[in-house]
């Protein structure tokens, strides 16, 4: 079946079995191996992508499903200038990686809870990453990461001009 | 681990469904949220001859509330049910649900379909004795929780039926209580209380095939005020009345200790008038 969707602002149209997963699309039929498959039933998290902007197992979903769908994998996080994503400069700089096997799907998982919320707590950030899965860190360091990625967010945040003519 | 091939109708209106089912004659199957029909079909558990994707239908996700009903559709995802303002109960058991990413995409009437026992959504609808309707061939009909339910996975829908929608009291106080090793685990018990029309009830998921109603315990509820006594009562009668076995998880002890446990929790979430269950 032709299903055609964004993938990280791109609009791409590829031939699938029914049966083929969105993970197995990604990498195998799009060559975006940035999306990682470890359980392929939805207990890890490191196939975690967004699909319209919500953080999705691509191990869950068939890809004729995106059809006209917004898809964002790791990939699609650094800038167009090719400077990293303050989550992954903040994953890197706190040890929040080690092997690197579940750091995909540990971006977009923050990504998501930073979208909800600006400054989880670091009892939130547990909760919120408990669908995914590392095997190497001890956490510990990947809370760190999504701490100090969600201060750095909020001081680019407080240091934007508010629009002309609000005064609170 | 690969699904086996599978033809795939996506349809976009509930008669399309019912009549591609209908056309498969038991050989097919409704994919709504897909977090627990994916994994099935991957490990083949599963394998249907016809998968009918029913995400495209429209009205299916709404939420409406009305004269103290809360009406779902079957396409409301649990993370529209932890987002809505409409019922609390609801959106604490939807957080409660695996993860944000299972949250985005599982659904209601997937859920209750799916009969995990140890899921909270059909412990939910046991509870509240939700109505589903129930679209075959034939029309619709409404079908209580109580006449869904067979047994682990098991309901009595027929393999050409799709629930379409759920009804259910919105309760006037509530308790929630679960007992699970991680976050986002299927709970190892599921103790949800509610007052509704000023009668208490109990019902325990992940303890039998189906979630149970503890109507011995809601009994001694409804008997008397109820202060400290009354309440430990109410636990220890649900502890006593459910059938706990052994497995890899935990013994059949532990299980009903905690079932005991965590009723008593639910009961005073809903009771103390500092918490979040008491209106």
């Amino acid at each position: 079946m032709r299903v055609s969707f964004a993938l990280n602002g791109r609009m791409e149209e590829i031939d699938v079995e029914p049966r083929r997963t969105l993970a197995d699309a990604l990498r195998e039929d799009l060559g975006q191996t940035g999306t990682h498959l470890g359980c392929e039933h939805g207990v890890c998290g490191a196939c975690t992508v967004m699909v319209d902007g919500r953080p999705t197992r691509a191990c869950l979903m068939f890809a004729v499903q995106v059809d006209g769908c917004s898809v964002t994998t790791v990939e699609g996080l650094q800038s167009d200038d090719g400077k990293l994503h303050a989550l992954q400069t903040a994953f890197s700089e706190c040890h929040g990686l080690q092997c690197g096997f579940c750091t995909p799907g540990m971006l977009i998982s923050a990504m998501d809870l930073l979208h909800r919320e600006v400054e989880p707590s670091r009892e939130r950030i547990r909760e919120e990453m408990s669908g995914n899965i590392c095997r190497c860190t001890g956490y510990m360091g990947i809370v760190d990461a999504v701490e100090q990625a969600a201060k750095q967010l909020n001081a680019l945040n407080s240091t934007t001009e508010p629009p002309a003519g609000k005064t609170d | 681990m690969k699904s086996a091939p599978f033809d795939y109708v996506k349809v976009d209106s509930v008669q399309d469904c019912v009549a591609a089912l209908a056309a498969a004659d038991g050989d097919g199957k409704i994919l709504a949220g897909g977090q627990s029909f994916a994994p099935v079909l991957a490990m083949r558990l599963a394998r249907p001859r016809l998968v009918v994707d029913v995400n495209g239908i429209p009205g299916l996700a709404a939420i409406s509330v009305d004269d103290g009903r809360i009406g779902l559709g079957a396409l409301v995802r649990h993370v529209d049910l932890l987002e809505q303002p409409h019922s609390p109960l609801l959106a604490e058991v939807a957080g409660w649900i695996g993860h944000a990413a299972i949250r985005s995409r599982g659904t209601t009437g997937g859920s209750i379909a799916h009969a995990d026992p140890s899921a909270e959504l059909p412990v939910v609808a046991a509870l509240l004795d939700a109505r589903m309707s129930v679209v075959g061939p034939g029309g619709t009909r409404v079908v209580a929780a109580g006449d869904l339910f067979e047994d682990a996975l098991q309901t009595t829908l027929e393999d050409d039926e799709m629930i379409v929608h759920v009804d259910m009291p919105n309760p006037q106080a509530w308790g929630f209580a679960e007992l699970s090793r991680r976050h986002g685990d299927f709970g190892m018990i599921t103790v949800i209380t509610a007052l509704v029309e000023d009668q208490w009830r109990v019902c325990i998921g992940g303890v039998a095939g189906v979630p149970f109603r503890a109507l011995e315990s809601e009994q001694i509820l409804a008997d008397g005020p109820l202060d400290a006594d009354r309440i430990r009562e109410a636990a220890r009668s649900a502890a006593a009345a459910v059938e706990v076995s052994s497995d890899l998880h935990a013994s059949a002890t532990y299980r009903r200790a905690m079932a005991e446990e965590f009723t008593l929790r639910a009961l005073r979430q809903a009771t103390t008038p500092t918490m979040k269950g008491v209106a």
